[in-house]
């Protein structure tokens, strides 16, 4: 009695007009069926339908570059929630992030998580592109994706980099003197760099004036860091990462063993 | 269309005579993108200007450093260290050089040792003589001196904005020391 009002109900739901318009290919476990389920969501689309088994082998993927893709997903979602509560003033950012660390519920945890995943970030995508070179699945036709790639680990030290200073204490200011003082040095763009007097640029309008926002690690640099880390970069990332995800499918995916 | 007809009624020797460099399509796509890309590159300068303000809300570069008679002749004043980054440095003849406590290397702040009679800095390991001269570790050229004078009520006068470089011979310059 009670079974068949349950089927009832369920056959009601499941032919009601909400839910076919959005699970529209049912739970049929045939490989057409599986395919069509995968193809027709945005979400799914991005898992091939069907792949080489070589290609779920950990041992010979390590699965470096999901995992650095998962910390990316980690970075965003725990800076986000930490943007709840940081301000990058430099009258307030050191005791934001105190007050993130020692009084805010699970702040610590938001902090940590985000810490420890920028760490892992890093190494993991060092780990990658290790990985991908050892496998040669640089080699035509996925040059362009290891181009691709080679961007991505700028930007993720690039990201590493400005988010370093955000805790505005005397170990990040020191580091982004220092990190920004190379910045004399470049070529073209530098007052201290190869080219500098042909191009005109001075100290005072020059990479690193552009990137401190003055002539010293102060407040305008905290807030250009800030908008670098928070903003720009992470966009950038992402459209890079797009194109990376698009190009592994198209070059035919994961690269088989030699 | 045109060019087949055209080469139809010359039998398709001779070009169209509507033929010109530029057609109205090429005209207005040449157009099109020049526009897109003039617009692009204006706005890539606007913003890189932008980025420049014209104005610094830094401290300001020069400071009063009291009168020189504070200073005993033969040593190094750390008094300044922390709020000016300047060490003022009086000789044992009295003259007066004022340095500047950037590590020429990467700009950390170096720490002067009196026992050692150098300064060496934290961040990477330079080392510089009281002269401000380097002598060891990754520093490419001496500190930096700046321009130290005596205002009209006999004030030490420090203005960081002018630099005196060592290595381009400027440390002779009037204005890097000052005889009181």
């Amino acid at each position: 009695m009670l079974t068949r009002t349950l089927k009832a109900l369920k056959r009601q739901i499941v032919e009601s007009q909400v839910w076919t318009s959005m699970v529209r290919h049912g739970y049929d476990d045939t490989p057409r069926n599986r395919v069509l389920q995968i193809m027709a969501n945005v979400w799914l689309h991005l898992h091939p339908p069907k792949i080489r088994r070589h290609a779920i082998r950990v041992r010979f993927t390590w699965c470096m570059g999901g995992i650095t893709f998962l910390m990316f997903l980690v970075l965003t979602v725990t800076g986000v929630v930490l943007m709840f509560y940081y301000r990058p003033v430099g009258e307030y950012a050191y005791a934001d992030m105190k007050y993130l660390e020692f009084d805010v519920p699970f702040g610590m945890l938001m902090r940590n998580m985000h810490r420890w995943a920028a760490h892992g970030m890093v190494i993991t995508v060092w780990l990658h592109m290790f990985r991908v070179f050892m496998t040669g699945s640089y080699k035509p036709p996925r040059e362009f994706n290891w181009v691709v790639g080679v961007i991505l680990l700028t930007l993720t030290l690039l990201l590493s980099f400005t988010g370093y200073l955000l805790p505005w204490d005397q170990l990040s200011i020191w580091a982004v003197t220092v990190g920004t003082n190379m910045a004399r040095a470049t070529p073209l763009l530098g007052h201290e760099g190869p080219f500098a007097d042909v191009v005109g640029v001075t100290p005072r309008y020059d990479m690193r004036a552009f990137l401190l926002g003055g002539s010293v690690v102060g407040p305008p640099t905290l807030l250009r860091f800030y908008v670098l880390h928070c903003i720009f970069l992470p966009i950038l990332a992402s459209l890079f990462m797009i194109v990376h995800f698009w190009r592994i499918r198209k070059d035919g995916g994961v690269s088989g063993p030699l | 269309m045109a060019e087949r007809d055209a080469k139809g009624a010359h039998g398709g020797e001779a070009p169209a005579l509507d033929a010109t460099l530029w057609s109205r399509r090429d005209l207005f796509s040449l157009a099109g993108w020049a526009g897109f890309f003039g617009v692009l590159g204006a706005s890539a300068l606007a913003f890189t200007r932008f980025m420049f303000p014209r104005v610094l809300f830094e401290p300001s570069p020069t400071f009063r450093a009291g009168v020189p008679d504070e200073y005993p002749a033969g040593a190094v004043s750390e008094r300044w260290k922390k709020d000016e980054r300047m060490w003022i440095v009086r000789q044992d003849d009295g003259t007066f050089y004022a340095l500047l406590a950037i590590c020429t290397h990467l700009g950390c702040t170096p720490n002067w040792f009196q026992a050692e009679d150098k300064f060496k800095c934290p961040c990477h390991g330079s080392g510089f003589k009281r002269s401000g001269v380097n002598f060891e570790g990754p520093a490419p050229r001496p500190l930096e001196r700046v321009k130290i004078s005596l205002s009209d009520d006999g004030q030490l006068v420090v203005d960081k904005s002018v630099k005196f470089r060592y290595e381009l011979g400027e440390w002779d310059k009037p204005g890097a020391k000052l005889k009181v």
